[in-house]
């Protein structure tokens, strides 16, 4: 007779690596079941919410860009619109191209990081990308050069990389001029076969097979593909304004992170590119869509490794979609880029799909222009439910497949990768 | 090819973050072109944020973030104690940066606005001066992707990094920006030092001070500059204080 020995596993992994910001994994396993396995943030706050209080308005996108390193700009523009929308003043035409165009060059920045540099060395059996230079260096120079033009890209419709100096209340300070523009766009024609040979090298990276049903949230395109303002959404259908971003998030605490959570219509849901790719699949750009269909994923699909799938297509909508509206800004008159405001007493909410998902600031302001009330509802806070599910879900399968300790703790870092967590920016 | 006495061939360095948005380190990743040369000069043993190799045998710590709990002291003592040269890396580091906005309210208050009666653990923002000593202080918010290379290029040869200590003003000049202040904008250029290429007034945005101050600071005609264009003193200082670079020597 075969005796099945259930050696008990105990996994600690305190500040999880390749991910940005700290977050502790907790798996325990006894008599071959799991007996404890939490997803645990250990992020220590900044308290933003209270930083704002008493800020003029010009310095809230400032101040508002520094949540995050990674979706700065997402962040400033979130801010910006927050209070626009509260002031009511629309932002004249080419400084609202100007300004998808600076958060489709932060969407390719940041999901290249994240697909080169923390997620392939998971599939390429390395500790890092400084190891994956010396084993598969052509990977490293795509994403040097796809990145540096992502770069390049932020440097001219942001001023800079990381934390954006143009994006203002009203509009932007300038946008590029016509010259620049035209060489942007040669930048940008000889990018795109770098992503095509990128594709190749993840194509055939064998994603783990794990799926469990949930809600994605999302913004709701109208007529493109969204990323600025709108209405929002989800798979189990809901639907509200921008400003009732409140009835979306449902935020409450739990005593094991510094994080809040949030829920919708059930236990958890999910944010970011794949919730996107799967609610708004009918307005990726051709492109895109060819790619996902090489990539064999559609909407609907609830594996969460398909995150950075969904980030790889989304990386040819944006380049694509650049590439057209570089062309429409070089032929329109872009001399208007700002308009005058005069603050008053009131609140307004501001919606961005950020690199991570969706992301929402609120404010109230009084009529000297001094914010006397702040609110952020960051992408990851709200998957922070989703991977803590997801994580008991995938674990309690490996353990049936018989894995062991090592493994189970490389898969379950892996799952949580996966979402491309932004914890600071989740406990700001 | 000494510095502070030590001998430095491809030294180990280790990159640190504590209480800050992650964007300095960042900035390190961020130089594509060079960083398969900066992976060359140095050996990185220790950078969470991009690896799963994770030594403690660095000799030169950068350190980012500001230090708000217990845990993070003691951590940031065992970096220390470790650490040949340790460099405090950005505002959040060096002065508190923005992190230290939240300090004109009270600890307990601060707790409550955002987590009610939910119990967190946080302290009082501080710069890791506060708590031990710093070797070199890499200015900026973010700091320079150019200037961290340079800084790394310095250590490697041996040679004691000079910082420019000459006001932003004067690299604005030279790339022919148009002056900010005549546009009707606050600019801070004439008291903080350069080293970042006059980006924000390049971008026809003026310059917060993120960099602290230059060699010369005189607030009294940066002050006059400005309320002799309709600024208020509260706006000016309201922007001295954004990223309390400029605290000890501005009351
Ligand atoms: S100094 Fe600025 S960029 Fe660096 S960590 Fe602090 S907030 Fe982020
Ligand atoms: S814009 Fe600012 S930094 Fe440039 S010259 Fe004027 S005051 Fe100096
Ligand atoms: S111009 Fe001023 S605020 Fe901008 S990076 Fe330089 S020192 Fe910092």
């Amino acid at each position: 007779m075969k005796i099945k020995i259930d050696r008990p596993i105990n996994i600690e992994i305190k500040h999880m690596t390749r991910v940005e910001g700290h977050g502790d994994i907790k798996i325990r396993v006894e008599n071959g079941k799991l007996a404890e396995c939490v997803w645990k943030i250990v992020e220590t706050p900044r308290f933003f919410e209270v930083m704002f209080k008493g800020l003029p308005i010009e310095m809230a996108p400032i101040l508002a860009s520094r949540i995050c390193g990674i979706c700065s700009i997402s962040h400033a523009l979130a801010s910006a619109r927050a209070i626009e929308n509260a002031m009511q003043i629309e932002i004249p035409e080419a400084a609202q191209k100007a300004r998808v165009l600076a958060k489709h060059a932060e969407t390719l920045q940041s999901h290249t990081l994240h697909l080169f540099f923390l997620i392939a060395p998971d599939f390429l059996n390395a500790l890092s990308v400084i190891h994956v230079i010396k084993s598969n260096q052509r990977l490293v120079e795509l994403a040097a050069m796809i990145k540096g033009f992502a770069n390049n890209a932020s440097d001219l419709f942001a001023g800079r990389t990381t934390h954006p100096v143009v994006i203002k209340i009203g509009g932007l300070t300038q946008v590029p001029r016509k010259k620049q523009l035209r060489e942007l766009a040669k930048d940008l024609n000889v990018t795109i076969p770098y992503l095509w040979e990128a594709l190749d090298v993840f194509k055939k990276f064998e994603l783990p097979d794990f799926t469990r049903e949930t809600e994605f949230v999302s913004l709701k395109g109208g007529d493109c593909y969204p990323f600025i303002g709108g209405d929002l959404v989800s798979s189990d259908g809901v639907r509200k304004k921008e400003d009732e971003y409140l009835a979306m998030t449902n935020e409450y605490l739990v005593d094991f992170s510094t994080s809040k959570f949030t829920r919708l219509s059930r236990e958890s849901f999910a944010v970011g590119a794949l919730a996107r790719f799967s609610n708004n699949y009918d307005l990726l750009h051709p492109k895109a869509k060819e790619v996902a269909g090489m990539l064999n994923i559609k909407p609907g699909d609830f594996n969460p490794f398909f995150h950075n799938l969904a980030q790889l297509v989304e990386c040819f909508h944006v380049i694509y979609e650049s590439k057209d509206m570089i062309a429409e800004l070089i032929d329109s008159d872009t001399s208007e880029f700002s308009i005058p405001y005069k603050p008053e007493q009131c609140e307004g909410v501001g919606v961005v799909e950020a690199p991570r998902g969706i992301l929402y600031h609120y404010y109230r302001l009084n009529k000297d222009g001094k914010i006397e009330e702040a609110d952020c509802v960051i992408p990851t806070s709200q998957n922070h439910a989703n991977i803590y599910y997801d994580l008991q879900s995938f674990v309690e399968k490996l353990i049936a497949q018989g894995k062991g300790e090592e493994e189970i703790g490389h898969l379950a870092q892996m799952l949580v990768r996966a979402y491309d967590p932004c914890i600071s920016c989740s406990v700001h | 090819m000494k510095y502070l006495g030590i001998t430095l061939e491809r030294p180990k360095i280790g990159i640190f973050d504590f209480t800050g948005c992650e964007g300095c380190q960042l900035q390190i990743a961020n130089n594509e072109a060079s960083l398969k040369d900066l992976f060359g000069l140095v050996e990185i043993v220790n950078f969470r944020e991009i690896s799963s190799e994770r030594r403690d045998d660095y000799e030169i710590a950068f350190v980012e973030g500001s230090i708000t709990t217990d845990s993070e002291t003691a951590r940031l003592k065992k970096i220390r104690k470790q650490a040949k040269i340790l460099v405090a890396m950005g505002a959040c580091a060096c002065s508190g940066g923005v992190n230290n906005l939240r300090s004109r309210f009270s600890l307990p208050e601060t707790i409550k606005e955002v987590y009610g009666e939910h119990h967190i653990d946080s302290g009082p923002v501080r710069k890791l001066k506060d708590i031990v000593p710093v070797d070199i202080e890499l200015p900026g918010c973010p700091v320079s992707k150019n200037e961290f290379e340079w800084l790394v290029r310095n250590l490697v040869l041996g040679i004691t990094p000079q910082f420019p200590t000459y006001p932003v003003c004067v690299e604005c000049k030279q790339r022919l920006n148009s002056c900010v202040v005549d546009m009707g904008m606050i600019c801070l250029g004439p008291i903080t030092r350069g080293g970042c290429n006059a980006v924000c007034p390049r971008n026809r945005f003026g310059c917060w001070g993120c960099r602290g101050p230059s060699d010369e600071v005189n607030f009294e005609s940066l002050m006059e500059i400005h309320i002799k264009r309709g600024f208020s003193e509260e706006q000016v200082v309201e922007r001295i204080n954004f990223f309390n670079t400029f605290s000890g020597i501005f009351k």
